[in-house]
């Protein structure tokens, strides 16, 4: 997995609560049993016609928000599926950062198993990022290190995650690499069984 | 004694592998489950670094998501079948145990897994899949994962998790006539929105939870994840045991008696503390149907279509719902008519809720205009209902019945509403899309779905003049 420790982007805002993955990434491309090239199917029902020409009344389209890397969006962001197509899809389109007021759980833990930083910000302030950026061509700047995000004018706020988040991102950890230096704990809590006898299949 | 505890910190604390300052919990799963869809990705990783599943003796596999439900083995969509031989060619290279296609425990995974006993109190269960919250019905501690999840379930048997914070949904008083577990978890949905319930584990309590059969007490945790919640469950009593006497992979004899012995101990002790508590009356709960695009979009079936102007808040969303549901504000719902019935998916596909919605349709017949599906949730399923003559009343009355697998639910496989189309659905999702481009998802009850078939539009199922639901 790529780290990321600073980003600076242009930001995307999409100003709509409950965006579910169904949105994010449509069943008809879970078929695929490949992990790249999801981005080109991102928001696709909302992206596209039938006939799979844009649609003009879809923000994301606008030529304005070419090249965005940082994704606003409204509360309980990437709620419905487990599909981590939906994070596949955001970073393949593009995208490193996504900032929303709440997110659903389990979109929040996928993302950081794919390089994404998932930012939880007061809903005032996620407003202030979405006004600006749906006027004119708007950049943050995100320092995981330090746990802010500034736009170097009047914007710059503190953000909080889980010192173990942050670490995987920082350095770009290989989760199970990690989980298997502690294969030992796991040997021994099998041997010891301390729950109820919950028992294997065969 | 000791401090009293819930069943969720019961079982968090049996489950915990390494514990550590400023970490989260490396936290144990005792059964993990698979399906076509989220599972390609994690095998290929696993071949990639070289690595094994762990305990292949925990995890079991089965094709639901993509099947055709007619035709059995004519997969038309080259893709979706190269999903399934994906699954089929990992399984066995891995050593996997899976109910393809045509095996006899083949079904919906979150049917098949109480089905088979494979689900069990007191159990850690994952599976790449959201509504894995169903298995929480046994007072399990089940949650959906995603890809990378499942691949470090499948390396190292375990997952870190941070300990989830509790919330009880209280339910006193008694469902009424008509009124179903459907409808108590909707109106739940309804009255809370889709988000209260991110950050928890949910577990339901109160007198009408109690009165639950086990098929019920699965569409009511099935739902949790609609609530923003991971998991949600129920703590065990003699209903859970009940049901689980003679199950395939739950031990027998004394073994069974000592075992269930365990899983009573589970439930949450008196005077047990939550982070937050929630209540509500099942006398006041209707029968429900979703109006919008999201499950909180939900009211009573003699209510209307909300006005946005009135809202207080997300005026926009509201607007953006009716739109794109084709219906007007104040709309009554008796007066939106439906031209797809789906009964099925992993909240209502199982015996009890076939039985219910064929005491509906006995003798009646499909109203004209009307396409309506029966899916049974499992092979199992759908042979049991073939038994006592399910089928044969769905089939005289107009309805097509098929073979077991999500289907229309989200209508990945050739089961799929027309754009514009609209459909009375049992399932739990009436996402934009969820069951075909531009279709229109009501969620409803499997007792509600059979009567808006025989009419042509949403009635009140309370005026059959039968018993149902309780
Ligand atoms: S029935 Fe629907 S919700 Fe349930 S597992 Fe299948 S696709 Fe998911």
């Amino acid at each position: 997995m790529e780290p990321i420790k600073q980003h600076k982007g242009l930001v995307y805002p999409l100003d709509r609560e409950n965006v579910d993955t169904d949105q994010i990434i449509p069943k008809q491309f879970l078929k695929r049993i490949e992990r790249q090239g999801f981005g080109q199917f991102l928001f696709y029902n909302w992206r596209f016609y039938d006939d799979g020409t844009p649609r003009e009344d879809f923000s994301l389209n606008d030529s304005k928000y070419d090249g965005a890397s940082i994704l606003v969006g409204g509360e309980n962001f990437g709620c419905g599926s487990s599909r981590e197509h939906a994070p596949w899809a955001i970073q393949d389109y593009g995208f490193r950062v996504v900032i929303a007021p709440s997110f659903a759980d389990i979109f929040y833990n996928n993302c950081f198993k794919n390089g994404i930083l998932p930012i939880q910000l007061p809903k005032t302030v996620v407003d202030q990022l979405m006004e600006k950026a749906s006027k004119e061509k708007y950049e943050v700047e995100v320092d995981l290190e330090r746990q802010v995000i500034f736009d170097g004018s009047d914007i710059e706020v503190f953000f909080d995650i889980q010192s173990y988040h942050k670490e995987m991102l920082l350095n770009g950890w290989d989760e199970i690499a990690v989980t298997l230096t502690y294969e030992d704990k796991i040997d021994q809590y099998e041997k010891q069984n301390k729950g109820v006898k919950t028992l294997g299949i065969s | 004694m000791s401090q009293p505890k819930t069943i969720v910190e019961k079982i968090w604390d049996q489950h915990v592998v390494h514990e550590e300052e400023g970490k989260p919990n490396l936290l144990y799963i005792d059964l993990h489950l698979i399906h076509e869809v989220t599972s390609p990705q994690a095998f290929e990783g696993l071949r990639m670094s070289g690595r094994k599943v762990r305990r292949p003796d925990r995890t079991f596999a089965t094709m639901d998501h993509n099947v055709p439900t007619i035709h059995r083995n004519v997969i038309k969509d080259a893709v979706s079948k190269k999903q399934m031989e994906t699954l089929e060619a990992n399984c066995e290279e891995f050593g996997v145990r899976l109910a393809d296609i045509n095996h006899p425990d083949q079904g919906i995974v979150h049917v098949i897994g109480p089905e088979l006993g494979l689900t069990q109190p007191g159990k850690t269960i994952v599976c790449g899949d959201s509504h894995t919250s169903t298995h929480g019905a046994f007072g399990a501690l089940a949650f959906g994962i995603g890809t990378s999840e499942v691949e470090h379930v499948l390396a190292t048997q375990s997952l870190w998790q941070s300990r989830p914070k509790t919330l009880q949904i209280k339910v006193d008083g008694l469902l009424g006539t008509g009124v179903t577990a459907k409808d108590l978890i909707l109106a739940i949905i309804g009255k809370y929105g889709v988000r209260f319930g991110t950050g928890y584990v949910i577990e339901y309590t109160g007198e009408a939870v109690r009165n639950l059969s086990m098929e019920e007490r699965m569409t009511v945790c099935n739902m949790s994840i609609e609530a923003g919640a991971r998991a949600g469950l129920i703590s065990p009593d003699a209903t859970t045991v009940d049901y689980l006497k003679g199950k395939r992979y739950v031990p027998e004899g004394e073994a069974f008696d000592e075992v269930a012995e365990e899983w009573l101990a589970l439930a949450s002790d008196e005077g047990a503390e939550y982070d937050q508590t929630l209540s509500i009356h099942a006398d006041e709960i209707e029968p429900q149907v979703t109006w919008g695009t999201n499950p909180a979009q939900c009211v009573p079936v003699g209510g209307r279509v909300p006005d946005p102007k009135e809202a207080d808040n997300d005026r926009d969303g509201i607007e953006r719902a009716i739109e794109y549901m084709g219906l007007e504000p104040n709309q009554s719902i008796e007066s939106i008519p439906v031209e797809h019935v789906f009964i099925g998916s992993c909240t209502n596909s199982r015996l009890s809720d076939l039985r219910k919605a064929a005491e509906i349709v006995r003798g009646g017949r499909v109203h004209e205009g009307v396409r309506a599906l029966v899916v049974p949730g499992s092979k199992s399923v759908k042979d049991a209902a073939e038994a006592e003559g399910l089928d044969t009343i769905f089939i005289t009355a107009g309805f097509e019945w098929r073979e077991a697998g999500c289907s229309m639910c989200l209508a990945m496989n050739d089961d799929i509403v027309p754009p514009g189309e609209r459909c009375a659905s049992t399932s739990n999702r009436n996402f934009e899309g969820r069951q075909g481009n531009g279709a229109r998802t009501h969620l409803v009850s499997p007792e509600m779905a059979a009567a808006a078939a025989l009419e042509g539009h949403f009635v009140d199922v309370r005026k059959y003049a039968i018993t149902v639901g309780g």
